[in-house]
């Protein structure tokens, strides 16, 4: 069965940070990650820490990179919310930061609780310094990773790409009520 | 006179015998501590951050697997991030020792008090996370032990040592964050961290 360009960009992806020597893949998961993670989960060159909230990701990638190491940060745009004052740390020092977020509150969502993060998610990241790109299309995720990526490690700064919701869909709730057709 | 132990005391003796280890200080007070047991090229004193100093110490650890990795830092940092100690439980890296001085109070907002005061165990929620060797240290005797076993690396390792709530001079490291990091990374990488 041919891939589409919807099912193709995590294999890519995963593809992509492991010829970069991506390690340690940090993450609060999200459903729009979920084949990124899975990937990233069977590969043994990789490390995947699972953290309680996202910050923590900031603080652990901050010490990959002083032992080293590269890594990414996988989470949904709720999660930037939790990253605020911990991106201090990457800003203050120059670490280079890899950040894919998944959004939510942004394409035909359901779910009120996901507005005021998800709409805001870009202008809070770059009200405090943190380089975001955007990607609206499957086909160009791969390449946004690609060059995304590039700025982070090679310029010493955080990076968010966020990934349209667009992409992964907007899940519905209320088809979510329905029983479960075996 | 209070036979609470006094931090900087802790900290010079864990420090003297660190050989290659690599050294995070939490914000605040364990900063100045660690400064002023000798400034290092193998120390990331911290200068904000709060609830980050352990997290950054997991990153290290994992990234350094053959070096020692000691993370010191307060009550009030680590209760900012108690999500760490799940976490790094999960991930149970052998060369990874935090040690908390617990003076019970914020000290550089004006020692008001935290939780550690009211009750609040680190070492015991350490142990519950899954930390292989837990200890609460009160005693010059059990300061040495402590030294013994982070250095032994027999597990990841967690402390939750009692201090007094003294006012101490402050000691400053260099606090800008580039000089901090890339000091860092030439001493344990070599020269080509730069181009890395």
């Amino acid at each position: 069965m041919k891939k589409t360009a919807e099912s193709r960009w995590p294999d890519e992806v995963h593809a992509l940070l492991k010829q970069a020597g991506v390690r340690q893949v940090a993450l609060v998961p999200d459903a729009g990650h979920s084949r990124l993670i899975k990937l990233c989960e069977q590969d043994k060159s990789m490390c995947v820490v699972r953290l309680t909230t996202e910050e923590e990701g900031v603080a652990v990638l901050a010490g990959a990179w002083l032992g080293g190491e590269k890594g990414v940060l996988l989470m949904q745009s709720s999660g930037v919310g939790n990253c605020i004052n911990m991106l201090s740390l990457p800003l203050a020092c120059s670490f280079p930061l890899l950040m894919l977020v998944t959004m939510r509150g942004d394409h035909g969502e359901f779910n009120p609780a996901q507005m005021p993060m998800g709409n805001t998610t870009q202008s809070v990241l770059e009200a405090l310094g943190v380089i975001v790109k955007r990607v609206d299309a499957a086909e160009d995720v791969t390449e946004m990773v690609s060059s995304t990526m590039r700025l982070a490690f090679n310029t010493y700064r955080p990076v968010a790409l966020l990934i349209g919701q667009r992409i992964q869909g907007a899940k519905d709730f209320r088809k979510l009520t329905q029983s479960v057709k075996k | 006179m209070s036979k609470l132990l006094h931090r900087r005391e802790v900290v010079v003796e864990l420090l003297a015998a660190r050989g290659n280890a690599l050294v995070i200080a939490g914000l605040g007070a364990p900063a100045w501590d660690i400064t002023h047991a000798g400034d290092h090229e193998l120390n990331f004193p911290l200068w904000g951050a709060m609830g980050g100093a352990a997290l950054m110490g997991l990153g290290l650890a994992l990234a350094q697997p053959k070096r020692k990795v000691l993370v010191i830092t307060g009550d009030g940092e680590m209760l900012m991030g108690l999500g760490a100690l799940a976490t790094i439980a999960v991930q149970k890296p052998r060369n990874l020792s935090i040690v908390v001085l617990d003076n019970e109070r914020y000290g550089e907002t004006g020692q008001q008090e935290t939780h550690t005061g009211h009750g609040v165990d680190l070492a015991g929620m350490a142990k519950a996370a899954g930390f292989a060797q837990t200890y609460n240290v009160r005693t010059p005797a059990e300061v040495s032990r402590l030294k013994q076993r982070i250095y032994a690396g027999e597990g990841t390792l967690f402390a939750q040592v009692k201090v007094d709530m003294e006012k101490l001079p402050l000691v400053l490291p260099p606090r800008e964050g580039s000089l901090l990091k890339n000091r860092f990374r030439a001493a344990l990488l070599g020269p080509d961290a730069a181009h890395q």
